[in-house]
């Protein structure tokens, strides 16, 4: 737990001081996750090497990332700051919230089913059965590995 | 009852009471979750910001005191955004084997998320603010929360903008997307990955492995792209 930790603070505090040297638009939080993705990627034996470090890495993000919503409600409830706004603005942020996330959702799953199926093309194809009879059948793609 | 005013004013000046509030709700809106079946509409965070917005507009806490004690807990959101980088890493291998396709749904996804949220905002009459706070929004919270302040959006709105497009995403995405005949749990856990980031990505991993890596890629990914697009497009729409 605590060389995690020290390895996350030491990645922000790289994070930040980048962002703030460099000038970059990019939150300092958002480059010190791209540094070490890049790190744990590009390491010998990939991210998944027993050293103990990167199981208490693993450990560590596990219950960060499980309890990542508790994180948000201090600043979550800085919304009763913003009623005015809520009040008066509900219609264009129900429909710029409501028509974005379901234009995006559709325009990503489109193109990459479009991509798969080009590559599937050439390739045996391996989409999955039962997704479209809405049935929760567990079938795992094929030839992904 | 002037006991327990004493004793209300000297405990509201420490940290304590209010992170003991902040996660009693937090415990209670899990609880709640899991009473309801599990349903993703009965969101833990929203219901735990309901819970505690009450309690402070209730007992007339000003919300400065209310987010000085609980500092630490937002301090963590920090190392939580940076620990995204290890289902990212993990699920590197799958950039590799599908780089086109993946680059490619990312960026159009990601910069079509963030068009048309401002779009839309502004053709229903809202305020540049409003625009703001929608357009990180489809990132997972915490970084779009980090965007959001930057650019000179309302974190806090950005914040429950991002919990509940996930939770649209979570509620209508499987049947929209097999309408659209998209039958492939790669695509399908992308675009929660890209579209709703935390919340909706659960909804596929709970179902499939393929799907569950991809929309760990996917909320990722799309995190630094928000990071990269959104900055541009705000000042972009400055000039």
């Amino acid at each position: 737990m605590i060389p995690a930790l020290l390895v996350l603070l030491v990645c922000e505090l790289a994070g930040n001081a980048l962002h703030q040297m460099l000038g970059l638009p990019v939150p300092g939080p958002v480059i010190s996750m791209s540094i070490l993705a890049a790190v744990l990627a590009f390491r010998k034996g990939g991210a998944s090497s027993g050293s103990p470090i990167t199981g208490s890495l693993e450990q560590t993000a596990e219950t960060l990332i499980r309890h990542m919503g508790l994180l948000f409600v201090p600043a979550g409830v800085g919304l009763i700051a913003e009623i005015g706004v809520l009040r008066s603005e509900w219609l264009p942020i129900a429909a710029g919230l409501i028509g974005s996330t379901l234009l995006s959702l559709a325009v990503t799953g489109l193109v990459m089913h479009w991509s798969i199926g080009r590559r599937a093309a050439r390739r045996s194809s391996d989409t999955v059965q039962g997704l479209q009879r809405g049935g929760s059948s567990r079938t795992i793609a094929n030839d992904c590995n | 009852m002037i006991a327990i005013d004493h004793l209300c004013n000297s405990l509201g000046t420490t940290p304590l009471l209010w992170l003991v509030v902040t996660l009693a709700a937090y415990t209670a809106g899990n609880m709640l979750q899991r009473a309801c079946g599990g349903v993703t509409f009965a969101d833990p965070v929203l219901i735990a910001i309901t819970i505690v917005a009450a309690i402070v507009v209730l007992t007339r806490t000003d919300y400065t005191v209310y987010f000085t004690a609980t500092q630490f807990i937002n301090f963590l959101l920090g190392p939580a955004t940076v620990v995204l980088a290890i289902p990212l890493a993990r699920s590197a291998r799958l950039v590799k084997e599908n780089l086109a396709g993946v680059g490619l749904a990312l960026l159009v996804g990601s910069v079509t998320s963030t068009i048309s949220g401002i779009g839309l905002v502004w053709l229903f009459g809202g305020s540049r603010t409003v625009a703001l706070s929608m357009a990180p929004k489809a990132a997972t919270t915490p970084i779009a929360a980090a965007v959001s302040s930057q650019i000179g959006g309302i974190p806090a709105l950005t914040a429950a903008l991002a919990i509940v497009g996930g939770i649209v995403a979570a509620v209508v995405g499987r049947t929209m997307l097999t309408r659209l005949n998209v039958n492939d749990w790669r695509a399908h856990g992308l675009a929660a990955g890209v579209a709703g980031s935390g919340i909706a990505a659960a909804q596929v991993a709970e179902r499939n492995e393929l799907g569950a890596a991809f929309a760990a890629l996917g909320i990722g990914l799309n995190g630094v792209m928000v990071a990269i697009v959104v900055p541009l497009v705000a000042q972009l729409w400055r000039s």
